[in-house]
């Protein structure tokens, strides 16, 4: 039985566990079935569309990896010609590797020119839709197939692409981050953002036990350790200003992240010292920017 | 009424008739007059459009390539590099079947970065199951991008459509030009009424995966669709369009005194101006020359083998060369040549082949006429020898 409300359906072939399919259906029910749906090629087109099956109960189109954000200010602009936009969603979203390396030039385009669209970020930290390889947004220390850990090689050496001060840089109107393990506050998130004209941004943590080497069961408890242990900040800014932080009682090791995935476990080895000091220096920083310690 | 028109002006005045919905380009020369010309026409109120601009060639491409997919006519130009970084979007329109008409303003490709005319860019997306049509002068320029948008749109179609002029040549050129009236436009041309859409009262999906159960099949249906109802659609147009505008439209090809040619030159393009004062000049020398102007390359008219093979000699004079192998308008024609004799039995005529204009440089008819006499089968038209020796 299918639940008509479900605008992401069942049936699709998403991996055990898989954070972007939890997080893409609640993005699109928040949405609504008035909503044209345009996406980069990547994991989540691959399992929702294989022909001649679908899980989209809204318009849906994807065309290639990098041009969503370029097909979405199209979508737009056709429904501003048919007078038609206001009463209908339009919302580009890609994963880390279409959104923050190869389509980020689109992206740009799309907030600088100030298009009616909400941009969504699945960030799995990698390219996981080829093989678990190195993507801007992959963390430090980060075991991956193109960032392997070897005799000569602590993993990825980059930190992550900052894409929250990428879309504030913009002036997008409304930039929030999100993650599964709340999904009222995700939902609210959408619901706000499109309630508000220009563009606008929401950066999700889609966890991948696939790539990221845990069991998908612990899905969300690792969503949530990402949160907790101040890695991934849950932040909403209006207009460029910080308007809500979730605040923290304790900031949780990062090491309890860490120990839960596979792509992390050599950093807790003595010699892999240096990498959690680093890491941990990266999150003082999270913490103090955002004031993420309750008071 | 004729009007003293640049090519670029012409074709944006004539696109503006055609009623499109969302424009979207990137600047390159020699394609920015037009868009430059439309961006004017919209902020004058002389026409309502979205007009994107854009941050590449390949969101430009992808702008329209969206809002044809939520039903909207569209429209775009671009030249030579842009060509390249919209082909793979350029591809995706046609794979997705999306009616998207746009001009190429044909330039030689980099490196070494070049500004002027030749025939190579287009040539990027030969393969892509796109409608390609090359224009002779600005006057047919603004013709067949009216019919471009006819035979795009049309339901059993549903296929891109580049309309080709030589850069400069024909878009800074100055001609008088008829731009075809509003209202005998919305005669010939209906409002665009796409078979499916992005709409949320019909949620369909677009681009999905397709495995080797189906791929092959999407490309035979584009192969069909090419080679029976375009072919049969570019012709209904054009005679259409003759009746309706009084002003004649060539559909597949143009013949100029082939009818006991005993040789046959093959162009795309407006250089086949220069080749009737070439054929003209034979003539007078009491040569039997003839020109077949090819303005479907995409469709191939492989009906021209018909015209063709009652020649001895098929001189395939072109802007484009597929490097390291010959120019792909003389593979076109060496193919359906072959093709056709073999079925038939008829003796092939001699077929050369000459390459020439790349990159700007000019053709003489002198040159032409040489290259007649010299019968050589393949030679590049101009080489400078003292060139040569700067390059490896």
């Amino acid at each position: 039985m299918i639940d008509e409300k479900i605008l992401l359906t069942a049936g699709h072939t998403g991996c055990a566990g898989c954070g972007q399919a939890l997080a893409a259906r609640l993005v699109i029910d928040a949405a609504g079935k008035n909503t044209i749906v345009v996406n980069n090629t990547g994991c989540l087109e691959v399992f929702t569309t294989g022909y001649p099956y679908t899980s989209w109960r809204v318009p849906f189109i994807h065309s290639l990896f990098e041009n969503a954000a370029a097909v979405a200010s199209g979508v737009e602009a056709a429904l501003n010609y048919l007078g038609i936009k206001d009463k209908v969603n339009v919302i580009a979203q890609a994963g880390d590797g279409g959104f923050a390396d190869i389509g980020l030039q689109a992206f740009s385009g799309l907030w600088e020119r100030g298009h009616d669209v909400l941009s969504i970020c699945y960030d799995n930290e990698a390219y996981m839709n080829t093989g678990i390889q190195r993507s801007g947004t992959t963390p430090t220390g980060t075991h991956t197939s193109t960032t392997p850990v070897g005799k000569d090689s602590v993993g990825n050496i980059r930190w992550k692409k900052n894409l929250v001060d990428i879309a504030l840089a913009h002036k997008c109107v409304y930039v929030a981050t999100a993650s599964i393990h709340l999904p009222i506050d995700l939902q609210n998130k959408v619901k706000k953002a499109l309630k508000l004209k220009g563009p606008k941004f929401i950066y999700i943590l889609a966890v991948c036990p696939l790539g990221w080497g845990h069991d998908p069961q612990d899905s969300i408890k690792v969503a949530q350790l990402a949160v907790e242990t101040g890695f991934w900040p849950i932040v909403e800014y209006e207009n460029g200003v910080l308007t809500k932080v979730r605040k923290l009682k304790t900031i949780l090791p990062i090491e309890e992240y860490f120990k839960l995935q596979k792509r992390f476990s050599h950093l807790l080895k003595e010699e892999n010292k240096h990498i959690v000091e680093l890491w941990k220096q990266k999150i003082k920083e999270n913490v103090e920017k955002y004031n993420l310690l309750e008071s | 009424m004729k009007e003293f028109l640049e090519g670029a002006a012409a074709i944006a005045r004539t696109v503006s008739v055609c009623r499109p919905a969302v424009i979207a380009a990137y600047p390159i020369t020699p394609q920015t007059h037009i868009v430059e010309e439309l961006s004017s026409l919209i902020a004058n109120g002389k026409l309502k459009a979205e007009f994107i601009n854009v941050e590449s060639e390949h969101s430009a491409a992808s702008c329209v390539l969206g809002a044809s997919a939520t039903g909207v006519r569209v429209y775009s130009s671009t030249s030579s590099q842009g060509l390249l970084l919209m082909t793979e979007v350029l591809f995706n329109a046609a794979g997705m079947r999306l009616p998207v008409v746009m001009c190429c303003v044909n330039r030689a490709v980099s490196a070494p970065i070049n500004i002027w005319n030749d025939q190579q860019d287009i040539m990027v997306v030969r393969d892509a199951g796109i409608v390609l049509l090359f224009a002779e002068t600005i006057q047919e320029a603004c013709d067949l991008h009216i019919q471009a948008f006819k035979i795009a749109e049309d339901p059993n179609i549903m296929l891109p459509c580049i309309v080709n002029i030589d850069g400069f040549i024909l878009s800074h050129g100055y001609e008088p030009v008829e731009i075809p009236q509003r209202e005998l436009v919305d005669k010939f041309l209906p409002p665009y009424n796409p078979p499916y859409k992005l709409d949320v009262d019909n949620p369909l999906t677009f681009g999905p995966l397709v495995g080797p159960e189906w791929y092959l099949e999407t490309r035979y249906a584009i192969q069909e669709t090419l080679n029976n109802e375009v072919k049969q659609k570019i012709v209904e147009v054009a005679d259409e369009f003759t009746k309706i505008f009084g002003r004649k439209a060539f559909g597949l090809y143009e013949e100029y005194k082939t009818d006991d040619a005993e040789t046959i030159f093959v162009t795309l393009g407006s250089i086949s101006g220069v080749v009737k004062e070439v054929v003209d000049e034979l003539r007078k020398q009491n040569e039997k020359v003839g020109l077949l102007r090819i303005i479907s390359y995409r469709p191939f008219p492989t009906e021209i083998s018909k015209i063709l093979l009652k020649a001895k000699r098929i001189i395939v004079l072109e802007k484009c060369i597929s490097l390291g192998s010959k120019g792909p308008v003389f593979e076109d024609i060496v193919s359906c040549l072959y093709l056709d004799a073999y079925s038939n039995g008829n003796k092939l005529p001699f077929v050369n082949n000459y390459i020439c204009g790349l990159g700007g440089r000019d053709v003489s008819k002198e040159e032409i006429i040489e290259a007649y006499k010299d019968k050589d089968v393949f030679k590049f038209i101009g080489v400078k020898k003292e060139n040569l020796g700067s390059f490896i």
